[in-house]
């Protein structure tokens, strides 16, 4: 075992229980469990959501997609940006400023409490164990390589840090946590694409000249990945408009005070994640051309190794270790993250708004947001440990094919939209669940490529259109004269917050 | 009166004129730049999926599609800060709403 290695994870893991021991002292009431007490400033929060969502897949999975397939890989560090002007311009500040701690919070805000926090709960929950499944299942198999700890050790310890941090020190914690795993991933990645840059007298363009004399031209255009171009369309939409219906990254925006606040945030976030999606074109070809293809298939063959193994050429072994720690922070904060969005998701909407009706005391509402967030926790390591020897890369994108077939539609009618009613929000949510879902059982990811019934592997060019039907088919065809009556309401507190929390 | 329990009364805001001033300019924007950036996003992987001139070698061995994967940064880059400029003055107006209604109720 790599002892230098084992001593960064060691402290990695004693520094975020240290924060979330601080953090379990501050977090007495809902508001500072679900929303971090809304003491997050700006550029904190901006500095957490690029934690959030910068994951082991696009830090470790996009580096070696772009050494394993050249420009295809790279048009995903490109959906990931732009999709953050989606969140910016349309869905951030009327967000923070109609919502307490959930997606849903917004949309009872003017329709029926009930069944449209059911739906909304239930696509929350699907979204982030899809998300949370697929980055354990990587994690396991990243730390394997790392640190040589068998698999399910790997889950079980991650799993078991993850359900401390949400359980003890809620969203200060997870918000923390993602902090320090941003600043070093970024750390990380400027020191790694310097060292590569200074390897080529810092001339981007002599490494692409250098990738062309050894992989061919061919290596710097489209098409080796995916050879159809509709494929690539429909996982441009997932990513563009999926993001924008994360309900982890959309709950980061209840922990900042105001919408000025949450507008901030979103701009660092561009700031950072955009520098750091540039810099993966210098790790991932600076990983082709100084490790080579071989070796990096040879170490894992889906290329997740690129980047250590970068590290190890450039750096020696303090540097692969180093790179291994900023993998192992990356993967405990995303999914604190998704453990944190999903037990709000049951506990705040399903269990004290659907079940008890809001007649629950604060103390009990702690409570089962904490057994929430274990009982997620726990479901996630048991899902993850299942599903070991299982090629679940599919299920990032079907999570991102939900946010924007399921939620965002419904987010975009409910706040702009006056006659949108309570049986629209439901109908849109569940055909945008149900089909997303559906299209991907039947699509190559499952089915034998010749012989799926849907030819795409990523489903949101149809599932996107199917979920704007839905939303719009059910609003149509009921009235609802109360959510038009309340709409007023609804539109000039998104817009001004005026009366926001 | 439909004031709520906050003794606000949405409706006359919803109804002022600087509210509809307000609305006007922010959806104007919101719409202009979403098309914008759509458009240009979608650019990318159509040009790149159904055509071949982006191929084509700029500097060195850099070609076409990647200077212009490149330029989606700077554009969402770009696009951000002019949202940020434009979002800091309809915070203007929107304190100008909210003395009006002060104004009114003392």
């Amino acid at each position: 075992m790599n002892t230098v290695a084992f001593t960064l994870f060691a402290l990695i893991m004693l520094l975020t229980l240290g924060i979330t021991y601080w953090a379990s002292k501050r977090t007495q009431t809902t508001t500072d469990f679900y929303a971090a007490g809304r003491s997050i400033s700006g550029w904190q929060n901006g500095i957490a959501i690029s934690g959030d969502y910068m994951s082991a897949a696009s830090f470790l999975g996009i580096a070696g997609l772009i050494a394993l397939n050249g420009f295809d890989g790279f048009l995903y560090s490109v959906g990931w940006l732009v999709a953050y002007l989606v969140v910016l311009i349309v869905v951030a500040e009327p967000l923070r400023n109609t919502g307490r701690y959930t997606l849903a919070d917004m949309l009872a805000y003017r329709l029926k409490a009930k069944p449209v926090r059911s739906a909304a709960a239930l696509s929350t929950m699907a979204i982030s164990t899809f998300y949370m499944i697929a980055q354990l299942v990587g994690a396991g198999g990243i730390i394997k390589l790392l640190l040589g700890l068998q698999y399910e050790v790997s889950i079980i310890l991650i799993g078991v840090l993850m359900i401390l941090y949400v359980a003890f020190g809620g969203m200060l914690a997870t918000t923390w946590v993602q902090i320090i795993k941003a600043v070093l991933l970024m750390t990380g990645t400027i020191l790694l694409g310097l060292l590569v840059l200074s390897h080529f007298s810092f001339s981007i363009v002599e490494i692409f000249n250098q990738v062309s004399a050894k992989y061919g031209q061919s290596f710097l255009e489209p098409g080796k990945l995916y050879k159809n171009p509709l494929d690539n369309l429909s996982l441009g939409l997932a990513l563009l408009a999926g993001t924008a219906g994360l309900p982890h990254i959309l709950i980061r925006f209840y922990t900042v005070p105001n919408a000025k606040e949450a507008r901030t945030s979103v701009a660092w976030a561009m700031v950072i994640i955009g520098s750091f999606y540039i810099m993966t074109t210098f790790l991932g070809f600076g990983a082709a051309l100084l490790v080579g293809q071989e070796k990096i298939k040879a170490a894992d063959k889906a290329g997740n190794m690129a980047a250590p193994l970068l590290a190890d050429a450039l750096g020696g072994n303090f540097f692969l270790a180093f790179i291994s720690a900023v993998a192992f922070a990356t993967i405990l904060a995303v999914v604190a993250g998704l453990v944190i969005s999903a037990a709000g998701a049951f506990a705040h909407d399903f269990y004290f708004n659907v079940l008890r009706g809001g007649q629950v005391t604060e103390r009990e509402q702690m409570r089962v947001a904490k057994w929430a967030s274990i009982g997620v926790g726990v479901v996630a390591i048991i899902l993850a440990l299942l599903a070991k020897e299982q090629n679940v890369a599919f299920l990032v994108a079907l999570a991102f094919a939900v946010a924007a077939s399921a939620n965002l539609p419904v987010i975009v009618f409910s706040l702009f939209w006056k006659r949108f009613n309570t049986t629209g929000a439901v109908s849109g949510i569940l055909t945008g669940l149900i089909s997303s879902i559906l299209l991907v059982l039947v699509s190559p990811n499952l089915m034998e490529p010749d012989q799926a019934l849907f030819p795409l592997k990523n489903p949101a060019i149809l599932s996107v259109p199917l979920g704007m039907l839905g939303a719009v088919l059910g609003t149509l065809l009921s009235r609802e004269p109360e959510a038009e009556r309340n709409f007023n309401e609804l539109y000039v507190r998104s817009q001004t917050g005026i009366g926001a929390e | 009166m439909t004031t709520d329990s906050h003794g606000i009364d949405w409706e006359q805001i919803a109804r002022s004129p600087e509210f509809r001033m307000l609305m006007k300019r922010k959806r104007r924007f919101m719409t202009w730049s979403v098309v914008f950036f759509s458009l240009y996003y979608f650019a990318l992987p159509v040009l790149t999926g159904y055509f071949r001139f982006l191929n084509t070698p700029v500097f060195g061995s850099m070609n076409g599609a990647y200077l212009f994967a490149l330029s989606q940064f700077f554009m969402a880059w770009v696009l951000a800060f002019l949202y940020i400029r434009h979002a800091n003055r309809m915070d203007r107006l929107i304190e100008e709403i909210i003395c009006k209604r002060k104004e009114k109720a003392s």
